[in-house]
């Protein structure tokens, strides 16, 4: 049901220079707000190689926290005494290896992406057509069900029939739907914001792109039942008919 | 042994109290009359009414779960039918739950019963847990039983994706053939917008219409007087599953055709202006 990959990815390392963590907040605050989209839901890694031998105790719990309010998504921490080991491993975060090796791909996704992956491979009704390996683009020519869920590995989606509510597809990239969808579409669900949705007929339940998601009470009544293309402009989900 | 005509059809829908017993009975009883020997075995052990409907609930013996469990063979747990010498029934137990269904029981009972009959109807339990999987896994083919409104329309949905993935055919990659059977229709409703229209079913379920079954005061004393619609009085009931066996049997082919479903929907309109 699912597979074990490792991976190389880009991430932003935190250098923390001090265990003051209100005056970290007040300086992280300002640091934010000179480019709040570089670091909107960005995975950070807490390195801890230019601490201060001195100050040992650094309280993770709670650098989680001010992490978590400012909107970014620590993954776990580099270097640093045992201790400091430990309480990071109790606040949750993975302990990095100088050469990144023990991250695993779904920690340096957006939380919400990283969900849904998981679930993307546990379900146990997907259907049959999700099982076909060594396609970066998967196409689906039945209509996709209430209850089945879909998943484009590395690649596209093409769905040549009608996605019924409360059916799930995703991809890592787009999603082509020549018929009505119906159900939740999420594409990018890896974190890629390029990613598009295009359909024939919106009448979706939820549509997603790298995370940016609109349920169906938020989506425009004018695009209801038109053919559109949905992608990522300035941050937020933008519908166009096509 | 197996006879080549053997048919399994599973009777399900996802949802409760859309009439697939009703169905069962009725389409079984149909299958009977026209002189294949049928048996309609019902999988909703621990709530047994299949009996009821077919009006032989004072003639169960042994159940569905002593030949599972060899406590019986299956000829002392099957009862003729009274009425029609093709038509048989295979009770479920209703001092049990559905733990009591094996796959390999109901798979080895399922098995027996093609050497005797040409058909075999499984009325399934609602629901998508162990045992409507079970009756649903060994099916040739599939009967969905659909009321047009959305929650009924949904379960529907759910359930042929379970179809198209969680039995034998189709984990050997075999085409399992799906009928829509709509019930409850009441073509006042339709118009008044109250129901969906058997286009707004059809556009989501996008399977083949096997009949409509119009909202009828007969399907209701059939029930109560444990006679099935199809050997009860003429009515529009009556008619109408009788339509939708020759359908299944191949014999019209006629939801190819257009006009079918017009005449079907003309002939229920008539029957909504004559006073019940």
């Amino acid at each position: 049901m699912f597979q074990l990959k490792g991976g190389l990815y880009p991430l932003t390392a935190l250098q923390l220079l001090g265990s003051n963590l209100a005056l970290f907040e007040e300086q992280l605050a300002l640091k934010i707000q000179q480019a709040p989209k570089f670091f909107h839901h960005a995975p950070v890694v807490i390195e801890l190689q230019k601490l201060n031998p001195a100050d040992i105790s650094i309280n993770f719990k709670e650098l989680v926290a001010i992490l978590s309010r400012k909107k970014l998504i620590p993954v776990g921490i580099r270097g640093g005494h045992p201790t400091q080991q430990a309480a990071a491993t109790e606040a949750g975060l993975a302990i990095l290896t100088e050469g990144g090796k023990e991250l695993s791909k779904s920690q340096t996704q957006p939380e919400k992406s990283a969900e849904q992956t998981v679930q993307a491979t546990t379900n146990p009704d997907t259907s049959n057509e999700a099982d076909i390996k060594g396609t970066p683009t998967k196409i689906i020519t039945e209509p996709v069900r209430s209850g089945q869920q879909v998943y484009a590995r590395g690649g596209d989606l093409i769905v040549l029939a009608p996605v019924s509510h409360g059916s799930e597809l995703l991809a890592d990239g787009h999603i082509h739907i020549y018929g009505p969808l119906r159900g939740r579409a999420l594409a990018g669900v890896t974190g890629d914001s390029t990613a598009r949705i295009f359909c024939q007929s919106l009448e979706a339940e939820l549509i997603s792109i790298a995370g940016e998601y609109k349920i169906s009470e938020d989506i425009d009544q004018s695009f209801w039942r038109l053919g559109v293309e949905i992608s990522i402009e300035a941050g937020r989900l933008h519908i166009r008919p096509l | 042994m197996v006879k080549s005509e053997s048919k399994i059809i599973v009777v399900t829908s996802g949802k409760g109290g859309v009439g697939k017993t009703t169905t069962s009975a009725a389409i079984g009883a149909e299958l009977a009359n026209r002189g294949h020997k049928t048996v309609v075995v019902d999988f909703d052990i621990g709530l047994r009414n299949l009996d009821l409907i077919m009006g032989c609930e004072r003639r169960v013996i042994f159940d569905f779960v002593n030949v599972i469990q060899s406590d019986a063979n299956l000829s002392q747990a099957l009862i003729k039918d009274k009425r029609n010498e093709n038509l048989f029934i295979l009770p479920a137990s209703q001092t049990r739950d559905k733990d009591a269904l094996t796959a390999e029981g109901v798979e080895r009972v399922l098995a027996d019963l093609r050497k005797e009959f040409a058909f075999i109807i499984c009325d399934s339990p609602a629901g998508i847990e162990r045992g409507a999987l079970l009756a649903l896994r060994y099916a040739d083919e599939a009967i969905i039983v659909t009321n047009p409104e959305v929650s009924s329309v949904r379960d529907s949905d759910r359930i042929i994706g379970v179809l198209n993935s969680r039995t034998q055919r189709a984990e050997q990659n075999l085409e399992i053939k799906k009928h829509l059977l709509l019930t409850r229709y009441a073509q006042g409703r339709v118009q008044r917008g109250e129901m969906l229209s058997v286009e707004d079913v059809q556009e989501i379920l996008a399977i083949p219409l096997l009949g409509i079954i119009p909202e009828s005061t007969a399907v209701l004393n059939a029930s109560n007087s444990g006679v099935p619609v199809t050997l009860g009085p003429v009515s529009d009931a009556k008619r109408a599953y009788q339509q939708a066996v020759a359908v299944l049997l191949g014999e019209e082919s006629q939801s190819r055709q257009k006009g079918w479903k017009s005449k079907i929907l003309e002939g229920l309109k008539l029957f909504t202006r004559s006073p019940a």
